[in-house]
């Protein structure tokens, strides 16, 4: 496996929704391939015939009635909102790109 | 580049096309959490901290909602798989709220059915289905400035009440072979599929509303030439578009997409794999946004939640109140209530198929039902602009109000105001008819004292009818009926009349 | 006078239910002695706190003494004042997570287990400190600033439970409660000479607490003794249905257990040293293995049986780890997206103002591994590394099963050395990685497990920690095993070991 490359962590951060400048993406390219490469050696082992483990303890059908719980009045939904209106959440234009 | 008609274009290709419908459940609560699922309320009141994505919320399954999509896999010829699980569908947009879409992905519930499609003329289609997965729904953005679409809104504002309402999505193997009756087929499907989920009772089927929605992918390739197979004939690059909401919009979608390909393809030019949104106003689809790569969604199974494996017993239980293939049960009713095709298919178009069937099984004959569902009660719901099974009368009431006529005790002009007092909440026809007094009078006292009355108001009119002129009694029944408010069995008073009169009948 | 921060939680409750004093007197002595030693970041003090609620503890307090007063019955540690960290969202109270992103937030909810301390009567001091969003081995990658450990303040109190560990150490508080993900509340437990456990996966409900690796994240107890742990594990514990991870079934009867063990008499039991964790192939701090070899030899004496097993797929165990934790945090993180909550760095776009709110609300530890996560997970590289990661699980799962077939609990030193120096590490991540080598995969596995203090390494005079592992739902065995070690070393200590802390300078 490859190391990572400075192009790949630009692709992957602007994926997580991180902006990075040059020096971030200097700081951290060369720290990230060589956490990269060392957990790469996890497909040493994980041969065909080992099955996965998702949840450490085995459980399986948790479902919950179909009962109404109480929900938020508008005003505790909203409290935190950095920016509402209309009892909606308000968010810069979505696709501003393209207009 | 030279414009192609949808017709010929399949001259000249043939067409592949796959449909994603996404059914919106009637459960009570939501998915994941027990806020309610009901359209229309308050923005954001139908909110906690799960759906709204707060930072320590955890998400708990529906059981009702896992029960929903099972029975609706069975009801498409799925099968159920013996563990399933939930998946995390990683992308960033400011209506879903953890930025996540929790979904089904490499394990969904049910896989690998089929479903018979019956076209107008009474052809059968085999669409077959790659699976029906559970998901999520994400909230609603409304813009904001502009023209009050995305394109140029000044900013927009998000409301998550619709956040974690359940769906299931059901896709199709893609679809060959259909020609020019491609976009038939496809609106087929989807009225198909509509009419399961209410025959089964998850979804109230109400596209207009955005609870069946569609996605429909359409290709051309070239037609296989001499000596091959269509089979043989590699796919073309498919477009994507999204959200037609309406069956008139799936068949226009596929005509405007299978023509725009073709003239894409016929001018030498390539057909762009994209998503398109679909235009209702205009009939046609424009491309969706242009991404430098294709969107990466991460999928990785959820954490949070367990697999959902349930048990053969239930599956088989469940398997029992699968309602009958709507198509099949037309049929069967059609055959056993004696209706025209005329009549059925006016009766299936008006939605009252499932409300005529319930009717007749609280004991009225099938044409009574029809009667009322497609006469008076088609009016008010016409007058009212609401579908018929949304007025506040239920097929019992109807049966039950037909019954009161067959007995004798109302006629067909007290059986409407009969049926105007339950509309209005006045309680059950028999309710209603005794509230408003509207039984007929067939006590004969009070009826002889009403034609006595009438007689001694007109002693003319008896003496023509002792004169042998019968007919003159018409006038007498006119002012009983009108004494009595309409109420007297017209048959009865003449009875009497004549003999006060003293002439036999 | 009493100095009521010394004593021990079990002792409070006792004085508490006996009149010998109030639970407001124990709440001010508490905040009394946070004012004098938590300091700042400035003053290079603690910092075991985020936020302090000195009003809504003595409220809390006061309600106490008026039910008690009154005859009410009361649950056993009701009035004993405990710190939350920062990472279990409180109503009302601000909860960050040690992340500028979330700086100012006020949850409009509780999580399961501060519903379960409101219930138990336990006073809320405040939230304690953490290395950001639970990422890291020290809490330098707070984004508040680095919490000290009170046994030397040059030194990390490890992470990323440092607040609650610290907290505890310099007697800030009794109890409290920390998150444990890959160590964060054994490893610094071990570092400060406390004690902590992280219950079986799903024996505390996760709901409510800010999500790391949902798949590895546990919450568990924090004291300075080991029935003061199993005190308050028994308050958090227990089945929720907010929490479909949870496991519905009784909370083990750990304060039981620990009464038990201090009777010393460990006869019939098998402990496992295992060799992978053990520093037997080097590698560990020398004191750490004396201190360590030491312990074992106290189990002896007290009847059990040593034997030693081998897990060779923990050698994979590190790398499993970091994959699928920020795999899953990468996911969990998403949410931080400046429209509901928390931050918002405002831009022309949505997409632009998310691009930069991450940015700048992000530290450096949560970039990388959230960018280290969404690679793992990214098309075509998710075979190779999430997919093998969850294999390399069932393994170290494997080696755990055959290795409690042949003894009751398994044990290591909590750590490979002593804490280090604050800055020491921060700019090398591996290395810092390497802190939770022998904590990790009891994680990965879902088992339970505690550290609690072995002594002081001679070299360095700082606290070694010893870990002991029991199969999955067993958690009363940790607290068996651990309360006749403590009782067997503090016997030979003649006293509990954070009685040796150093003084710690007093403020004005």
């Amino acid at each position: 496996m490859s190391s990572l490359e400075r192009s790949d962590v630009a692709r992957l951060a602007a994926l997580a929704r991180i902006d990075m400048t040059d020096a971030d993406l200097d700081r951290l390219s060369g720290q990230l391939a060589v956490i990269v490469d060392a957990v790469a050696k996890v497909a040493e082992v994980a041969g065909e015939d080992v099955p996965a483990t998702s949840h450490p303890i085995p459980m399986a059908n948790i479902h919950r009635e179909d009962v109404v719980r109480p929900s938020f009045a508008q005003d505790d939904a909203l409290a935190a909102a950095p920016e509402a209106e209309d009892g909606r959440f308000r968010v810069p234009q979505i696709l501003g790109e393209e207009a | 580049m030279t414009t192609m008609t949808y017709e010929q274009a399949m001259e000249e290709f043939d067409p592949v096309f796959g449909i994603e419908v996404h059914v919106e459940l009637n459960t009570k609560t939501k998915m994941f959490c027990g806020c309610a699922n009901e359209f229309g309320a308050e923005p954001n009141t139908q909110v906690c901290p799960v759906c709204l994505g707060l930072p320590g919320a955890m998400p708990v399954t529906n059981q009702k909602a896992v029960e929903s999509a099972i029975r609706l896999g069975l009801a498409l010829g799925c099968s159920i798989r013996e563990s399933s699980r939930f998946a995390r569908k990683n992308y960033f947009y400011p209506d879903l709220s953890k930025d996540y879409q929790i979904s089904q992905y490499d394990e969904p519930t049910c896989y690998e059915g089929s479903l018979d499609v019956v076209l107008d003329d009474g052809t059968v289609v085999t669409v077959a289905i790659e699976r029906a997965h559970m998901e999520e729904d994400a909230g609603k953005n409304t813009h904001v400035g502009g023209s009050g679409g995305i394109q140029g809104a000044d900013y927009s504002l998000v409301d998550y009440n619709r956040g974690g309402v359940p769906l299931v999505e059901i896709v199709t193997k893609p679809v060959t072979g259909m020609g020019d009756r491609t976009a038939e087929v496809a609106r087929a499907y989807v009225a198909t599929i509509r009419d399961i989920v209410r025959a089964l009772g998850i979804s109230d089927g109400r596209m207009e509303q955005g609870s069946v929605r569609a996605d429909v992918n359409l290709s051309l390739r070239p037609k296989a030439v001499a000596g091959e197979s269509q089979d043989d004939v590699p796919f073309g690059k498919r477009s994507e578009t999204k959200n037609v909401n309406s069956l008139r919009a799936i068949e226009r979608a596929v005509h405007f997409e299978a023509a725009r390909q073709a003239s894409l393809l016929l001018a030498g030019q390539p057909v762009v794999q994209e998503t398109r949104h679909w235009h209702e106003d205009t009939s046609s689809t424009t491309p969706g946004r242009s991404k430098e790569e294709a969107e990466d969604y991460r999928y990785f199974p959820e954490p949070d939640l367990l697999p959902v494996q349930p048990s053969r017993e239930w599956v088989e239980e469940l398997r029992g109140t699968i309602p009958e293939h709507p198509a099949k049960m037309r049929a069967r009713l059609r055959e056993e209530w004696g209706f025209s095709d005329l009549e059925m298919r006016d009766v299936v178009a008006a939605d009252a198929l499932v409300l005529i069937a319930d009717t007749v099984a609280a004991g009225a004959t099938p044409q009574a039902a029809r009667k009322w569902w497609m006469g008076e009660l088609s009016r008010v719901a016409n007058d009212r602009e609401v579908a018929l099974a949304e007025l506040p009368v239920t097929p019992g009431a109807i049966a039950e109000l037909q019954g009161l006529v067959d007995e004798g005790k109302i006629n067909d002009k007290l059986a409407r105001q009969a049926l105007e007092g339950v509309l209005a909440g006045e309680g059950s026809p028999a309710e209603v008819v005794a509230s408003r007094g509207l039984e007929v009078v067939s006590d004969d006292s009070a009826l002889e004292k009403a034609v006595d009355e009438a007689l001694a108001a007109q002693p003319d009119v008896l003496a023509k009818i002792q004169d042998g002129k019968v007919q003159a009694a018409g006038a007498i029944v006119g002012a009983v009926m009108k004494a009595t408010r309409g109420q007297a069995d017209a048959g009865r008073v003449r009875e009497i009349i004549l003999q006060r009169a003293g002439v036999e009948g | 006078m009493t100095d009521w921060t010394r004593k021990t939680a079990a002792q409070m409750a006792d004085a508490l239910a006996a009149g010998e004093v109030t639970s407001v007197e124990l709440v001010q002595a508490h905040l009394d002695r946070i004012a004098a030693v938590d300091g700042t970041v400035e003053s290079n003090s603690v910092h075991a706190f985020l936020h302090i609620d000195a009003e809504g503890a003595l409220e809390a307090a006061r309600a106490v003494d008026a039910d008690r007063a009154a005859g009410v019955e009361l649950p056993r540690l009701a009035g004993v004042p405990i710190g939350i960290k920062d990472v279990l969202v409180t109503k009302g109270l601000p909860t960050t997570a040690g992340s500028r992103i979330l700086e100012g937030w006020i949850p409009p909810y509780d999580a399961t287990v501060t519903r379960r301390v409101r219930e138990a009567r336990m006073p809320i001091l405040g939230k304690t400190n953490m290395d950001e969003f639970a990422m890291g081995s020290s809490t330098e990658h707070s984004g508040y600033g680095p919490t000290r450990n009170p046994w030397d303040l040059d030194r990390i109190p490890g992470g990323s439970g440092g607040g609650s560990a610290a907290a505890l150490a310099a007697f800030e508080a009794p109890l409290t409660i920390g998150s444990d993900t890959g160590g964060s509340i054994r490893q610094p437990a071990s570092v400060t000479a406390t004690v902590g456990v992280k219950p079986t996966y799903g024996g505390v409900s996760r709901f409510g607490a800010i999500a790391l690796a949902s798949s590895l994240d546990q919450l568990g107890p924090c004291g300075r003794t080991v029935l003061d742990t199993a005190l308050l594990h028994e308050v958090m514990g227990g089945h929720d249905e907010m929490d479909a991870t949870s496991l519905n079934e009784p909370v083990p009867a750990v304060v039981e257990a620990a009464l038990e063990g201090a009777q010393m008499d460990l006869t019939g039991v098998k402990v496992g040293v295992v060799r992978e964790l053990s520093g037997a192939d080097g590698g560990y701090q020398a004191g750490v293995t004396q201190r360590f070899e030491e312990s074992l030899d106290k189990l002896r004496a007290m009847g059990a049986e040593v034997v030693e097993v081998s897990c060779p797929s923990f050698e994979y165990a590190l790398a499993a780890y970091y994959v699928i934790l920020p795999s899953e945090a990468s996911s969990n993180l998403a949410k931080f997206d400046s429209v509901r909550f928390g931050k918002r760095v405002e831009k022309a776009t949505v997409e632009k103002t998310m691009l930069a709110t991450r940015a700048e609300g992000f530290g450096d530890e949560v970039k990388r591994r959230i960018i280290l996560g969404t690679y793992a997970l990214s098309a075509g590289y998710y075979d190779a590394y999430y997919g093998s990661a969850q294999k390399v699980r069932t393994l170290v799962q494997r080696d755990f099963d055959a290795a409690f077939e042949q003894c009751d609990v398994l044990v290591s030193p909590t750590t490979p050395t002593t804490p280090f120096k604050i800055g020491e590490r921060i700019d090398d991540p591996l290395a810092m990685y390497l802190n939770d080598i022998a904590t990790i995969p009891a994680n990965l596995a879902g088992i339970p497990g505690m550290s609690l203090p072995s002594g002081l390494a001679p070299e360095d005079g700082l606290p070694v920690g010893f870990q002991i592992l029991a199969p999955a739902h067993e958690d009363a065995r940790l607290y068996r095993i651990g309360a006749a070690l403590e009782a067997s070393l503090t016997a030979e200590w003649g006293g509990p070991l954070s009685a040796q802390a150093p003084e710690l300078e007093v403020a004005e």
